[in-house]
């Protein structure tokens, strides 16, 4: 479903992304972790071209991510993302928010989208703010605002950037929530994150980046327990003693 | 009709209201078609584009706006044809390029006022450039736009008086003749009057659409 191969990014003199590979199968949940810095919001960005790489290749359901004749708008399409400052639209209802693209973009008349819409808003649990404005709402409120809005689309990959790192410790719980849920409906996922439980829980793979690179991958059990190299093994310690 | 004098007076006065209010009018079109183009420039146009329309920004907003006039007026003036409506031509071009480097800076300023993750978001769920801001950027500088704009308006109108500058036949022009003709002061008061017909109500207009754009952040 998503193909990654010797990716390079650079920002100016910093190499944001030295050589990286990897693939995510349909239906898989991938979990990327490691230190702030590491890379793993650009990787993650490549892969619906917010950011454009210098070397290498992206390739999603088929279809090269930089090929000069790919529609990027199109392939967007089925790409769903989540942000860590959930960035919703202020001046539109949390409905509006949810037809907006899919009026736009995949055509529905308003009945339809709507109808999709307030589906979506049961799915997240919050059917009764369709008419809210995003302002009115708590962070976790928003954020599965965020999640809906995204599926409203109907993607075929869901890419999620710490969704819930900006959130009060109390609202975590209900964004992983519908997050679990939609992984057990047999999402593809990739999912930036240091939610741990999530990982062990969720998670068909656990992916270590640092410095640019990818430093191991293994399922989570063997991940968490076995862990091979130094650097993994070091900055799972940082992470789980705190 | 006793009063032929008053009449005409009366009359002049009426078409140079008019004027006023179509110089006004047009130079706010189209200054706001110049700002919005020439803020995109800025924002979204390559180095030789975004130094032109700076350039552009500086020169209209810090020279004189008679000098400017006087200028356009020159520049138009045909050597051999009948020139009777060329001020107001020169007026509406001049009030137009000068207005619009303002509009300019109010509505950068507007676009670059909406977090630019908001275009983020936009693309991500498939939407163009074009509609990320159509439907997502414009509709919030709007809102940071329109007190400013209104400000912006109102000393637009006020600024039409200075047209008079190049025998444009606004209303401080008309005033002018009639007091010439009559021996009267009171053609100022009726042109103060006139302008605050014009400004009172845009006041008004800015504060309404304040109050219903408003939302909080
Ligand atoms: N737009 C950008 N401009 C300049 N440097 C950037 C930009 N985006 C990311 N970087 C740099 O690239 C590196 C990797 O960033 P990022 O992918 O955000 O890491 P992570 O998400 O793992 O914290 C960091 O050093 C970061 O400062
Ligand atoms: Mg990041």
């Amino acid at each position: 479903m998503i193909e990654v191969r010797d990716l390079h990014k650079r920002f100016g003199g910093l190499e944001a992304l030295r050589g990286v590979t990897m693939h995510i199968e349909r239906g898989e949940v991938v979990v990327v972790i490691g230190p702030s810095g590491s890379g793993k919001s650009t990787l993650l960005r490549c892969v619906n071209r917010l950011e454009t790489p210098d070397g290498g290749e992206v390739i999603v359901d088929g279809r090269s991510v930089n090929d000069r004749h790919t529609d990027v708008n199109a392939l967007r399409k089925d790409i769903g993302v989540v942000f860590q400052s959930f960035n919703l639209f202020p001046h539109l209802t949390v409905l509006r928010n949810l037809t907006l693209a899919p009026m736009r973009v995949r055509k529905l008349d308003r009945a339809t989208a709507e109808e999709r819409a307030r589906k979506l808003l049961v799915k997240v649990g919050i059917p009764e703010k369709a008419e809210a404005r995003p302002t009115q709402l708590s962070g976790g409120q928003q954020q599965r605002v965020a999640i809906a809005r995204a599926l409203c689309m109907e993607p075929k990959i869901m890419l999620f950037d710490e969704p819930t790192s900006a959130l009060d410790p109390e609202m975590i719980k209900e964004v992983l929530d519908v997050m679990k849920a939609l992984a057990k409906d047999g999402m593809t996922m990739m999912v930036v994150s240091h939610e741990m439980g999530f990982a062990r829980e969720v998670a068909d793979r656990v992916i270590f980046m640092d410095q640019g690179e990818i430093v191991e991958q293994a399922r989570p059990e063997r991940f968490f327990q076995h862990p091979e190299q130094e650097r993994t093994k070091r900055f799972l310690q940082t992470i789980l003693h705190h | 009709m006793g009063f032929p004098v008053f009449d005409e007076n009366a009359h002049l006065f009426g078409q140079g209201y008019l004027t006023t209010v179509v110089l006004s009018a047009g130079a706010l079109a189209l200054s706001l078609v110049i700002g919005t183009v020439v803020a995109s420039a800025r924002v979204w146009g390559g180095p030789i584009v975004q130094s032109f329309s700076r350039a552009y920004v500086e020169f209209f907003r810090n020279t004189p706006l008679l000098v400017q006039l006087l200028f356009i007026a020159v520049l138009l003036a045909p050597r051999n044809l009948n020139v009777t409506r060329e001020p107001i031509v020169a007026a509406l071009i001049g009030l137009s390029i000068y207005t619009g480097a303002y509009v300019t800076e109010v509505v950068r300023s507007g676009i670059l006022s909406v977090d630019p993750r908001q275009i983020e978001a936009a693309r991500s769920l498939g939407l163009s450039q074009v509609e990320a801001l159509r439907f997502v950027v414009l509709p919030q500088a709007v809102r940071t736009v329109i007190p400013p704009l209104g400000n912006l308006s109102i000393a637009l109108v006020k600024n039409t008086a200075i047209a008079s500058g190049i025998a444009a036949t606004e209303l401080l022009k008309v005033a002018g003749i009639i007091e010439s003709r009559t021996g009267l002061f009171t053609p100022y008061i009726a042109v103060l009057v006139a302008y605050w017909t014009l400004t009172l109500p845009l006041a008004w207009v800015v504060s309404r659409l304040e109050r219903r754009l408003a939302f909080a952040r």
